[in-house]
């Protein structure tokens, strides 16, 4: 009968449980095209807002687009990033993450499948974003080393606030409550040297621009891609990204024991 | 002597300053089923937690299957299987994806995954709708596709927190034939219900939980008869009931006193046998507590 045990169970190895919660959680981005649509639009649209509108009154000699396209890229990233919040608190908010936590498992790892699939999802919407801004003419001067450090940059960055962005989609009331804490990091590279240069702000914005983690990673990022030095910047950006990752994990995991058996 | 698949002694637990479970003392022999009753609030979602090793309790002992909750959590939780109040199922996945991926977390190759689904699918009336996601289900496919994924491997011990809650009457219907089936073939089935008529069909025994204590225990019959046993219920044409008599039920009693009867009121006297239902079970037991809240 049904009851019958067809298979005795063994015991699941955590790189099993892995696989099957970062392949549950590439599914889920599959199946919810619109948040993938807007995390790419989104970045699109500003570049060429930036680009074409905004650019000439910044900086006339039609260079503003090698500036900008860093910041782009990092608000692209970020913004992304982000959605990691929606999915987590979906999960902890249905009787899902109750069948996932009785069962003997690490059942953590669902989080985990979150924020690889995360990874993937903004890696790829970074792509695109590249792809745009070398075709409205995006030149970056970067060697293939410079390529290989940016873009292991960038995944950190992507790593850093996935992590950050779930361990707030645990605590988050509702995924709807979840996604509106979305809007800091379209905000927060607005005060940096994303679009302008910070020595045109007035002197106490000049302060927190320079002083906030993505200032150095948007620089770094300019750096590899353009050539510059970053020399200046590199420690602080892996600092930066590495201090939120850790302190991220830890929120992380202590919530979600925390919010055991509660919804 | 009897093994039990749960005991519970002494247990305790306080969510801030409410006092969830107030001394909870309560056994379930292996291969019965056990329905916890309770208005809302009474604490029976937070025991099944306890039991399921969701929520700590602060005080008390808690054997699954003879093991030790706070000590052999990886034990208890080979021994049992969950299907909480709200449908424990991925509505982004199709019904077979959900399947699969708990036969994989519990252990089963690939291939055998794909073997057990395919079983429980068919079983469960859900084979029509297996590549279909479960989000776009019914509220009854939602909790039968929950009920498969419990028994994906089957555990010794099922946990039902309100597992017919929402449904229409055949989804219900045909939840509890299917219940009622899994205790045939020996699992220990403990669920929460609302609905007394729910516990009077399934349960071998019933728990009246009420503000965090336990407040009767026994088979539904032991339950009944605690509200008092059968009576003749006579009934005057306005179908006021003019008399209660107590009686056995046996026809000899039966004819015995309505022959007596017959000689002092009008022929056109109505005549039923009333029996204690559930309802009136559970009005009188958790009343006391109506009366302090008015």
């Amino acid at each position: 009968m049904i009851v019958k045990p067809v298979h005795t169970a063994k015991k699941t190895s955590l790189a099993v449980t892995q696989s099957v919660f970062i392949g549950r959680s590439l599914r889920h981005s599959l199946r919810n095209a619109d948040a993938m649509l807007m995390a790419i639009l989104l970045p699109v649209l500003l570049m060429l807002l930036f680009t074409y509108v905004f650019g000439g009154a910044i900086d006339s000699s039609g260079d503003y687009v090698n500036y900008v396209v860093p910041g782009i890229i990092l608000l692209c990233a970020g913004f992304g990033s982000s959605s990691v919040a929606v999915d987590v608190a979906q999960d902890m908010t249905n009787g899902i993450i109750d069948r996932f936590r009785t069962m003997p498992i690490r059942s953590v790892s669902v989080i985990t499948g979150h924020v690889v699939a995360s990874l993937a999802r903004n890696l790829l919407a970074t792509g695109v974003v590249l792809a745009v801004a070398l075709l409205v003419g995006f030149k970056p001067t970067a060697g293939i080393l410079d390529w290989v450090f940016a873009v292991a940059l960038i995944a950190l960055f992507i790593l850093a606030f996935t992590w950050l962005f779930a361990a707030i989609g645990m605590v988050a009331g509702s995924p709807a409550a979840a996604g509106s804490y979305g809007f800091a990091l379209l905000f927060l590279p607005y005060l940096s040297s994303a679009f302008v240069k910070t020595d045109t702000m007035p002197e106490w914005l000049q302060w927190i621009a320079s002083n906030q983690p993505i200032t150095p990673v948007i620089e770094s990022l300019r750096g590899l891609l353009m050539g510059a030095s970053i020399r200046e910047f590199i420690g602080w950006a892996i600092g930066w990204c590495l201090l939120i990752l850790l302190v991220s994990l830890l929120w992380g995991m202590w919530s979600f024991r925390r919010r055991a058996g509660r919804r | 002597m009897r093994k039990y698949a749960v005991e519970i002694q002494g247990l305790y637990k306080r969510f801030g300053s409410q006092q969830v479970l107030d001394g909870i003392d309560l056994k379930v022999p292996e291969g019965s089923v056990l329905a916890l009753l309770g208005p809302n609030g009474a604490g029976k979602t937070t025991l099944v937690n306890i039991m399921s090793t969701l929520v700590t309790p602060d005080a008390g002992t808690l054997l699954i299957n003879g093991y030790d909750v706070s000590r052999e959590r990886q034990k208890v939780q080979q021994s049992i299987s969950l299907t909480g109040q709200f449908a424990a199922v991925d509505e982004v996945l199709t019904a077979e994806e959900n399947l699969r991926m708990i036969c994989r977390l519990s252990g089963l190759t690939g291939a055998e995954a794909r073997i057990r689904s395919t079983e429980l699918l068919a079983y469960f009336d859900l084979a029509s709708a297996r590549s279909k996601r479960a989000g776009t289900f019914s509220g009854g496919m939602k909790r039968r596709l929950d009920l498969a994924i419990s028994l994906v491997v089957p555990k010794p011990v099922l946990f039902l927190d309100e597992p017919t809650t929402g449904l229409d009457t055949r989804s219900r219907r045909a939840l509890w034939d299917m219940i009622l089936q899994l205790k045939s073939q020996g699992i220990t089935i403990v669920l929460t219900t609302q609905y007394l008529e729910e516990a009077d069909q399934l349960a071998d025994r019933i728990a009246v939980l009420d503000g965090g204590h336990i407040v009767a225990e026994g088979s539904p019959e032991e339950l009944k008869s605690r509200v008092g046993g059968e009576v003749l219920e006579l009934r005057n044409a306005e179908d006021e009931v003019i008399h209660r008599i107590p009686t056995s039920g046996s026809i000899g009693d039966v004819a015995n006193t309505l022959q007596e009867l017959m000689r002092q009121l009008p022929t056109e006297t109505r005549v039923g046998i009333h029996r204690p239902n559930m309802d009136e079970v559970f009005i009188a037991l958790t009343e006391k507590k109506m009366e302090e809240i008015v």
